[in-house]
């Protein structure tokens, strides 16, 4: 992965420009050990890394503004960073970068259940944020499967999205507002409590910007009143292009499912040896999750089957107690752990139209064969958002290597189709240079030109979302 | 002028020597100066896939026949967009871009979110007459800038939208209407909210002068049956509500500010936290509509006063939409800070400053 060459001006002076954020951070804010900086050398795209040339811990929004300010005049480049889970490498350090690190701001600000919204810091964990409504009957929706880790303001920057945003929606559907602090260190109150925007919808162009447009420090969610119950189903069957059209049966039928879930069978396979989750051998595998009250999804599961049956499944298991819909969940939860056990893999995020399924699936597996790589299929098929898993050997040489290979092309392969590089994890330094692939030169050059606006002198997280080349001219070294 | 092709447009804008009004149908359109750029060559559906809810279709095809094409297949655009021709005295038929371009949501907007949520693609000619795309035809898209949000709303002040992706909405097979008569503007924002936060996936909470408060269920039929069952056990407090199983009309009469309709007086359209409705109600003194659980205000004001100066420290913004007044500006004026971004934005996609440019 190419990344600029650092900024030799900013390494020299590494010194003085610490020296001046210790002036406006406590001393325990302020990390420039080079020991201590190895834990913010890179995200969980951790196949690359690059300590930092400090990180910055600040507790408030005045310190985050007050650090911005000097950085700003510094010209050092600043990567936010929430918690570090970013698959993309959106949170990975440049040599000459500082790390504004949000972890320590995670405190609840405001809950109003009448008004429905939570205000918190942005550094708060997804799943804390639920965590701190759920006594009394609320959530907060999207649901990462790092929720337990991920940070909001991760979320925010990335447009996170999860296994139930078939229903409610990504991160983008459930933001009222935020508190940004540009680069220039001006604190910005975008939106609020209310649902829409006066002018120009900013919140909605600041969520999903990666970190690039500013620092986000506070947020306003929309909360829910959490549903009466939820069970899910599993329906195995034969082939993947049967278990693909009984998904667009059921979105036909006017079912709404909170989460419709898809494995191939190598995915099944490595899952079972795994977590050994009784699921049926088979080519490909539905978990579909409805809601309500016990009649509400009993009158959609049987719904549901009456669908699937059409479709001559290998198996229909229905869950009927609380033991039975975590056995039915435990396969798909522990895929990508089951995946980590038997190699190194790579996890692709592309989206493609739900009526391309079928046809990809076909395509992957040519690739796979081609290139001699294994890859497992566990994604998300309500929305057409996969995620291929490439398994290879980071040990053996050129295996890496190949496996970026294969991933470019099943990703050029969504584009093709009328999909997208990424449904949730976001471009960061991973998908940076196959951009091109989705975007004319004019598509790109519209998005650069809102970063113009937001960080003029291009400081704020500037390797990143743009192929090198076509950002160049705007990063300066 | 009148372009058929987004080439053509495209052409238009990039030779365009004096400020330009864009207009789909002409009903939202707000007054600005410049020649009239008709999007209504640019129409037709262009993709259609009822099985993955997703539709694309051209900027200036009329909103009524989009809707008749998704009714014919039981579908439906999620946020219920309103129709703003009667309440502003105006012909013509709304554009499904002119619905983007004001980022127009209706009730479902409390639970099936706004315009820009269901939006997941869009094509554009920008200030300077070039062609851009943003987004695309799936639901989960987070590759590069959000910029569909961004021109959402946007008035077409950013570009001339050409082309539009949608998610859809299945039309569910059954709805019920519980009306609660005689409420004030607190008493009926209380009852809004405890509907709202009850676990009913309530698709509508409103308060309409002279029906009463109503809150709109959706469904499979059994489901509506028990919700509308445990609704009424949970509204209870605020009396006896009368349960109708077909008031698509009274929803319309929501959606489109209805009883201003041929009224006198300017229309204000005010967007709060929903608590802060009864507040908003109080003080403007007289008629309001209320929706979004109390956090959309339609008020009739009268002509050339200054609503948003009774208003003053209420977080949230308040828009006239009709009538006209010297000194009172129409949109609501925004922090510097954020003002001299978003003109910024402007500078940026239209440099010359020739799109939709204001009286």
């Amino acid at each position: 992965m190419q990344m600029p060459a650092p900024d030799a001006r900013t390494l020299g002076r590494k010194a003085a420009i610490v020296a001046r954020l210790r002036e406006v951070l406590p001393a325990d804010a302020v990390i420039d050990d080079p020991v201590e900086l190895r834990a913010y050398e890179c995200d969980a795209l951790a196949a690359y890394r690059c300590p930092p040339l400090a990180a910055i811990l600040p507790r408030s929004t005045a310190e985050v503004a007050a650090a911005l300010k000097v950085c700003h005049a510094e010209g050092v480049k600043v990567v936010p960073r929430g918690a570090g889970t970013s698959l993309a490498g959106g949170a990975m350090p440049s040599e000459d970068s500082v790390i504004l690190g949000i972890a320590r701001m995670t405190r609840v600000l405001e809950v109003d259940y009448a008004d429905r919204i939570i205000r918190v810091e942005a550094g708060r964990t997804n799943l804390s944020v639920t965590g701190a409504i759920e006594s009394d009957g609320f959530f907060y929706a999207p649901d990462p499967s790092s929720q337990l880790a991920c940070a909001i303001a991760g979320n925010i920057a990335m447009n996170s999205g999860g296994a139930h945003c078939l229903k409610y929606g990504v991160t983008t559907n459930n933001l009222l507002g935020v508190t940004l602090v540009t680069m220039a260190g001006e604190v910005l109150e975008i939106g609020g409590a209310h649902l829409d925007a006066p002018g120009l919808d900013l919140l909605g162009v600041i969520c999903g910007s990666e970190g690039q447009l500013g620092v986000v420090t506070e947020a306003t969610l929309r909360i829910l009143a959490k549903p009466e119950g939820a069970r899910p189903v599993l329906i195995g069957f034969d082939s993947s292009e049967v278990a693909g059209a009984c998904v667009a049966d059921i979105i036909r039928a006017g079912v709404l499912p909170v989460a419709i879930e898809f494995m191939d069978r190598p995915c099944i396979r490595a899952t079972e040896d795994f977590a050994h989750a009784g699921y049926p051998d088979c080519e490909a595998l539905l978990i579909i999750e409805v809601e309500g009250s016990p009649a509400e999804i009993d009158e959609q599961l049987g719904l549901i089957r009456t669908i699937a049956e059409r479709h001559t499944p290998v198996e229909f298991r229905e869950s009927r107690s609380e033991e039975e819909s975590k056995r039915i969940w435990l396969g798909r939860k522990s895929a990508f752990g089951a995946m980590g056990q038997i190699n190194d893999y790579m996890c692709l995020d592309g989206t493609i139209p739900v009526s391309a399924l079928p046809q990809v699936l076909r395509r992957i597996g040519e690739l796979s064969a081609e290139y001699g790589l294994e890859v497992a299929n566990v994604f998300h098929a309500g929305d057409g958002n996969m995620h291929p898993l490439i398994l290879y050997h980071a040990n053996t040489p050129g295996q890496l290597e190949l496996c970026e290979k294969l991933g470019a092309e099943i990703l050029t392969l969504c584009v093709e189709v009328g999909g997208c590089l990424t449904g949730e994890h976001g471009v960061g330094i991973e998908k940076r240079d196959l951009m091109t692939v989705q975007f004319t030169p004019a598509d790109l050059e519209a998005q650069m030109r809102v970063k113009d606006v937001f960080d003029p002198a291009w400081l704020l997280n500037p390797a990143k979302v743009f192929p090198l080349a076509t950002s160049a001219g705007r990063r300066g070294n | 002028m009148r372009p058929t092709s987004e080439d053509d447009l495209a052409a238009l804008v990039r030779g365009a020597t004096g400020p330009l009004r864009v207009q789909g149908g002409g009903t939202r359109s707000e007054p600005s100066e410049g020649e009239v750029l008709e999007t209504g060559g640019l129409s037709g559906i262009v993709l259609y896939e009822p099985a993955a809810l997703t539709l694309v279709v051209r900027a200036g095809t009329p909103l009524a026949e989009v809707e008749a094409a998704l009714a014919a297949e039981g579908q439906r655009l999620p946020f219920e967009p309103g129709l703003v021709g009667a309440l502003l005295g105006r012909n013509g038929a709304s554009t499904i871009g002119g619905v983007v371009a004001t980022n127009a949501s209706g009730p479902r907007r409390v639970q099936a979110g706004a315009c820009r949520d269901s939006l997941i693609g869009v094509r554009f000619v920008d200030g300077r007459g070039t062609v851009i795309k943003n987004g695309g035809r799936v639901m989960k898209n987070v590759t590069g800038y959000d910029l569909v949000k961004l021109l959402a709303g946007s008035h077409g002040s950013l570009g001339v939208l050409t082309e539009l992706a949608f998610k859809l909405q299945p039309i569910p097979p059954a709805t019920a209407t519980l009306i609660l008569p005689g409420l004030t503007p607190a008493r009926a924002v209380a009852a809004m909210s405890a509907a709202l936060g009850s676990p009913y996936d309530v698709t509508g909470a409103a308060h309409l002068p002279g029906t009463g408060t109503l809150i709109r269920l959706e469904g499979l039929a059994a489901s509506v049956a028990y919700r509308v069952d445990r609704l009424l056990v949970a509204l209870a407090p605020y009396g006896q509500a009368v349960v109708e199983r077909d008031a698509a009309a009274l929803w319309q009469a929501v959606r489109d500010a209805a009883p201003f309709h041929g009224r006198e007086g300017d229309v204000w359209r005010i967007s709060v936290r929903p608590s802060d409705g009864p507040e908003v109600a109080a003080r403007l003194g007289g008629e309001v509509v209320m929706d979004w659980g109390g956090g959309l205000i339609w008020a009739l004001y009268p002509a050339g006063m200054d609503a948003r100066a009774q208003l003053a420290g209420i977080p949230g913004h308040a828009t006239r939409i009709r009538g006209t007044a010297p000194g009172i500006p129409a949109l609501p004026p925004e922090p510097a800070p954020v003002a001299a971004l978003t003109a910024a934005l402007r500078a940026q996609f239209d440099p010359r400053g020739i799109l939709n440019a204001g009286p």
